[in-house]
């Protein structure tokens, strides 16, 4: 199982932005940003050769700041948008902006002969998601399914919904809503649900999820207490329309019905520190994966409360009476919630986890020290959830 | 022994078995016969051939044997003494034979008397017989002459004997005649004066008579007169027995008289039972009365006595009578009175039952134990007497069904009393603290819920203990002394206890306001103690305590002693975690916002420790104080004396150095990297939120690892100032002074300290330390 074997990928500073390159359906490709206060920060595209196992990378310039969130564009795969540290005069800002990388670079196949650093190449900037109103930008999410048109960012207590105009050049905030209070309330993390026509953002702030509709920006549901300490990160099914994962600093996974948001439907605790990442596989929500400052990556598999709870569900005509059988046999025994692996190739936390775009069966994970790590799912379960 | 040896050779030798048969066979068969003559004399032929040297019997020189011949013992006397000696044998000789004259003569004398005074006596004797001779005779014909009187007297008396005889019989047959003649008028004179045995008697005594001569008319006429009488007297009979004012022996007699007059027994055994179910629903209708709401219901004791004494005791007097009357019914009369003893019976059970389940609320058992064994001695007598109805089974399934009852009872119970020792520790802990009063309190609260605990579980033991005592008549029914000691006092009472108890110990660890605000930590910590215990020592005590007051047969699997250990350890385990988890959250809360609220580019150079470290410090040294009462010290890992210096050495100077140095130098951003991770290499993964031991180091580990964890995490997310970098500084330092006396490795406090600094280092633009002696100053006026 030579091929089963982690690829490590190490970078000279730290980071915790990862993303995969939404919008590249063929070529594996990651994104990742970041964090060095002293130097100009980088965002690396990662290619993975697949077939011979190799990382091409190339990297551009960052100049702007240190990178804390960075998201691709689901429709254009030059275009990216990232939050950024902007320390000025004892004062630091965080700003969003959406980059357009050169356009040799989108499809990742350009040769970089000499070391990156020489020939590094600069973002160019498409706009500031304004932030004159708003500063400390947490993160920045694509609108999932449509053409790369809108966006929405979290800034402190606001969420705020932008429309990306002339090619992208221009930002207008079409609409926001805030959080009401007391305290000071800052939202950690959001996603944008790929279901409702995506009309349905989710949004995390301290120990409460909350569900706003982006046309009229109102809530639509709210978990108080989701979490027992704060909630990190949230990821919708992609299969299930109502079905919502959570993670968060007690260690836990939680998966929850926004219909009944009284008791969650499944609860993971396998972590030993934060929860920081949980992703669903974008076509076997089975499979979960979560980061976490433990420094392990883990792959659970949630087939009870996933879209497949018997199984994969082969279509009757393309099958022969011996699958049919087999398939059969497979629907009868019911499937158990498990952890298929741990990873242990981080040393330092993981801060971020995402699938590949282009292969389901795929993953990075990032660690604070610099560390990528391109992992599969075990091929024997990948067979079972195929056949 | 001797004939033995000499039977040995025998059956070697059988006659014709061998060619020299007859001529070894004689010899060796007198033998055989010497052997026995000898043995009965006592003498064994193996002693006379023993002694060959001796003087042989057969030895003709022996002077005293029987085969000495004179001849040959002189030839040898004078062949083989010389003269001396043969002088002297003669003078011996001369000497011994005079004696012997001389004992002869004395004998002869002395035996010619006797003889001479017994010819005397015989003479005399021949006399005498001759005498008596002569009488005998005369004897003889007297009696002849006797004879022949009273043959002649007894031919002249012989026919007066025979009218005597014949008269004697004609006074008989009339005096029996004179009863029959008689016999209406007595028999009316009877049933006047209510003397209705008598009558009976009678009655029965003329029947057969009357009956025999019927075809004479005057018999007739009596026979119909005494019919008409008896018929009365039937009718009086059963009028009395219908009235049934009198008690049950009346009734029976009046059964008695009534069969005896040849009534048809079915219907008199119906009237019967019905007039006993009367008498029995009337008792029933009183213990009824008794269970009624309105008048204070008597104890349980005293209603069993009323209900055995009146109902079971007539109950047993109506199944003797009946079937000391009805014997001659068969299956069928046995079978209806077991249906009716059914019947009745089983509306008894039901009041009784009702009486019990008001019972059950109550704490006292004897009293309810003294009633069930009255009630089931009671029910033993009807039970053996009627061993169809099934009475006995009913009582013994209801002694059972309480039993039960009661086990759940103080299941519930001692539940109950655990959750009382649970709100009283919550109150002491809640209650205001008197200043240096609270610590020692924790151990003493533990003190007390254990001992209540257990004198609960005793207490429960002691009155469960009361349905298997000996003198108890149902506790040698095979229930209670398999399934109830095994079944419903180990495993339902204790074991269903202890479980229960775990259980909701664990509902602590889960409860569902997460925020810990629920469960107050000191109670997790001493729940998790009292666990450990009862793993430790007090479930085998418990366990063996109940197996030898409740010597368990062991024919039902129950729970051994070690499941049940694992499961308060496990739930010991849990607890404790959860204690660690919750600890250690509040420090990381109070970590986590000094380092999010605070404005870390623009602070100001550090003079001081922040005072929440000192919080941390302060709040770190209350739970080891906690912890400490409750539990062991714990193994550390071996450090020197004089440790925190040491280390504050290690740490600040050359670490610090190693591991900052390269951040300044523009050229080598990676060392960072490669230092840390080289170092990391070397060390162990820090599991943050892992299991903990049962020991105080290890429980504050937990939580100094969770805290500090916390604070890198929190140090990661900011940006810092030189002097947020040098605050980070002096309180890593003052954490690192104050924090290493109480983990198990002090190695991981200065790890994941160092990994703080060097991640706000990290985190700051213009990273200059503080130099490590100021550094130190300032922790130490701090």
């Amino acid at each position: 199982m030579e091929d089963d074997a982690p690829v490590i990928y190490g970078l000279e500073f730290q980071a915790r932005a990862l993303t995969p390159q939404t919008a590249e359906t063929d070529a594996i490709r990651f994104l990742v940003g970041t964090q060095s206060l002293k130097y100009d920060n980088q965002i690396h595209i990662i290619d993975f050769d697949d077939e011979n196992n190799i990382i091409n990378k190339n990297v551009l310039l960052h100049q702007a700041g240190e990178i804390w969130h960075i998201s691709a564009s689901p429709a254009d795969r030059g275009v990216l948008a990232t939050c950024y540290n902007r320390t000025s005069d004892s004062k630091v800002l965080t700003c969003a902006a959406v980059w357009r990388m050169p356009k040799e670079l989108e499809s990742g196949s350009h040769e970089s002969p000499d070391d990156s650093s020489s020939t590094a190449q600069t973002l160019e900037l498409l706009c500031h998601l304004d932030n004159t109103a708003h500063s400390n930008m947490a993160c920045v999410v694509w609108e999932p399914m449509g053409d790369g048109k809108k966006i929405i960012s979290l800034a402190d207590n606001h969420i705020l919904l932008w429309d990306l105009q002339e090619s992208s050049s221009q930002a207008v905030l079409a609409s926001s809503a805030s959080l009401g209070g007391k305290g000071q309330l800052k939202f950690t993390s959001g996603r944008w649900s790929p279901h409702h026509n995506c009309t349905q953002v989710a949004t995390a702030n301290d120990t409460t999820l909350r569900g706003w509709d982006t046309r009229s920006m109102s809530q639509i549901y709210c978990i108080e207490n989701a979490h027992g300490q704060l909630v990190r990160d949230l990821d919708f099914n992609p299969n299930k329309q109502y079905y919502l994962a959570s993670c968060g600093d007690d260690c836990k996974v939680k998966f929850w019905d926004t219909r009944n948001v009284t008791e969650p439907v499944k609860t993971l605790e396998e972590h030993s520190h934060w929860v920081w990442n949980v992703r669903y596989n974008h076509s076997h929500d089975q499979l979960v994966l979560t980061g976490s400052s433990d420094s392990r990556v883990i792959l659970s598999n949630m087939v009870s409360i996933s879209s497949e709870p018997f199984g994969h569900l082969v279509d009757d005509d393309d099958i022969s009476d011996q699958e049919d059988h087999r398939s059969e046999e497979k629907s009868k025994e019911p499937l158990q919630d498990n952890v298929i692996a741990t990873y242990e190739e981080h040393e330092d936390s993981v801060y971020a986890v995402d699938w590949s775009s282009a292969d389901p069966w795929l993953f990075a994970s990032l660690s604070y020290d610099g560390r990528l790590v391109i992992n599969r799912v075990p091929r024997a379960l990948k067979y079972h959830i195929l056949l | 022994m001797a004939a033995a040896a000499a039977a040995g050779p025998s059956p070697g030798s059988r006659p014709g078995d061998s060619p020299e048969g007859p001529e070894g066979e004689a010899p060796e068969r007198r033998r055989k016969a010497h052997g026995m003559l000898k043995l009965y004399y006592g003498l064994s032929e193996g002693e006379a051939a023993g002694r060959p040297a001796g003087p042989d019997p057969l030895d003709p020189t022996d002077l005293n044997g029987a085969h000495f011949d004179p001849e040959v013992y002189l030839d040898k006397l004078r062949r083989e003494c010389p003269l001396a000696q043969l002088m002297d044998s003669e003078t011996d000789m001369v000497r011994q034979i005079r004696a012997l004259d001389s004992d002869m003569q004395t004998l002869v004398y002395e035996n010619y008397n006797k003889f001479i005074s017994a010819t005397d006596t015989i003479r005399k004797m021949k006399n005498d017989f001759r005498k008596m001779e002569d009488e005998m005779d005369r004897l003889a014909t007297n009696m002849a002459v006797i004879t022949d009187f009273s043959a002649r007297i007894s031919a002249t008396l012989q026919d007066r004997h025979e009218r005597i005889t014949k008269l004697a019989g004609v006074h008989a047959l009339l005096r029996k005649l004179q009863f029959l003649f008689e016999l209406p008028s007595r028999l009316t004179k009877c049933v006047e004066l209510g003397a209705y045995g008598q009558a009976v008697r009678y009655q029965g005594r003329a029947q057969a008579v009357l009956q025999q001569y019927q075809h004479l008319p005057s018999f007739r006429a009596i026979q119909d007169d005494c019919q008409v009488i008896t018929a009365r007297l039937a009718q009086q009979l059963r009028q009395r027995f219908r009235e049934g004012g009198s008690g049950a022996p009346e009734q029976a007699e009046c059964v008695e008289l009534l069969l005896a007059l040849g009534e048809p027994a079915e219907e008199l055994c119906e009237e019967f039972l019905a007039h006993a179910r009367g008498r029995l629903e009337e008792e029933l209708r009183s213990l009824e009365a008794e269970l009624g709401p309105s008048p204070p219901a008597p104890d349980v004791l005293e209603f069993t006595d009323h209900g055995g004494s009146g109902f079971v005791g007539g109950l047993c007097q109506v199944a003797a009578a009946y079937q000391e009357l009805f014997a001659a019914q068969g299956p069928a009369g046995a079978e209806r009175l077991a249906a009716f003893a059914r019947e009745l019976g089983s509306r008894y059970f039901a009041l009784v039952e009702r009486r019990l389940a008001q019972e059950q609320g109550g704490g006292d058992n004897s009293l309810l134990v003294r009633a069930l064994d009255r009630f089931h001695r009671r029910l033993r007598a009807p039970g053996a007497l009627l061993a169809a109805a099934g009475l006995s089974e009913a009582a013994t399934e209801i002694v059972e069904r309480v039993a039960r009852e009661r086990l759940g009872h103080h299941l519930q119970g001692l539940r109950a009393a655990f959750l009382g020792c649970l709100t009283d520790v919550r109150q002491a802990l809640a209650a205001p603290r008197v200043a240096g009063k609270e610590g020692p309190g924790l151990a003493e609260l533990l003190a007390n819920v254990a001992s209540s605990i257990l004198s609960h579980i005793k207490a429960s033991l002691a009155a469960v203990h009361l349905f298997t005592a000996k003198e108890v008549s149902f506790s040698n029914k095979p229930y209670f002394r398999g399934e109830f000691c095994s079944q419903g006092v180990r495993e339902g009472l204790i074991v269903g206890f202890i479980r229960s108890m775990c259980q909701t110990a664990q509902s602590f660890c889960d409860s569902p306001g997460e925020k810990g605000g629920a469960t107050p930590p000191a109670l997790l910590l001493l729940l998790s103690r009292l666990c450990l215990d009862y793993e430790t020592a007090t479930i085998s005590y418990i366990l063996t305590l109940t197996d030898e007051q409740f010597l368990v047969q062991d024919q039902f699997p129950v729970t051994p002693v070690s499941t049940l250990c694992a499961e308060a350890r496990e739930t010991a385990r849990r607890l404790l975690t959860h204690y660690v988890k919750v600890q250690g959250l509040v420090i990381s809360q109070m970590l986590r916002k000094s380092v999010e609220t605070r404005d870390w580019l623009s602070t100001l150079e550090p003079r001081n420790v922040r005072a929440v470290m000192k919080r941390v410090v302060e709040d770190t040294t209350a739970i080891d104080v906690q912890v400490g009462l409750l539990y062991e010290e714990g193994v550390r890992k071996a450090q020197s004396s004089d440790s925190s210096k040491r280390t504050f050495s290690v740490y600040s100077s050359s670490r610090q150095q190693g591991r900052y140095a390269p951040s300044y130098t523009p050229s080598a951003p990676m060392d960072t990297n490669l230092l840390s991770n080289i170092q990391k290499l070397f060390s162990e993964r820090i599991d943050v939120f892992s299991p903990v031991e049962f020991n105080k180091v290890s429980v504050l580990t937990g939580i100094i690892k969770i805290s500090l964890k916390t604070l890198l995490e929190c140090v990661r997310l900011r940006t810092f100032g030189r002097f947020g970098l040098q605050q980070v500084q002096v309180d890593c330092h003052f954490l690192q002074l104050y924090l290493w006396r109480f983990v198990a490795d002090e190695e991981l406090v200065h790890l994941l300290l160092d990994e703080v600094v060097a991640s706000a280092a990290l985190r700051c633009p213009d990273p200059v330390p503080m130099e490590p002696s100021v550094v130190e100053v300032i922790c130490e006026r701090g």
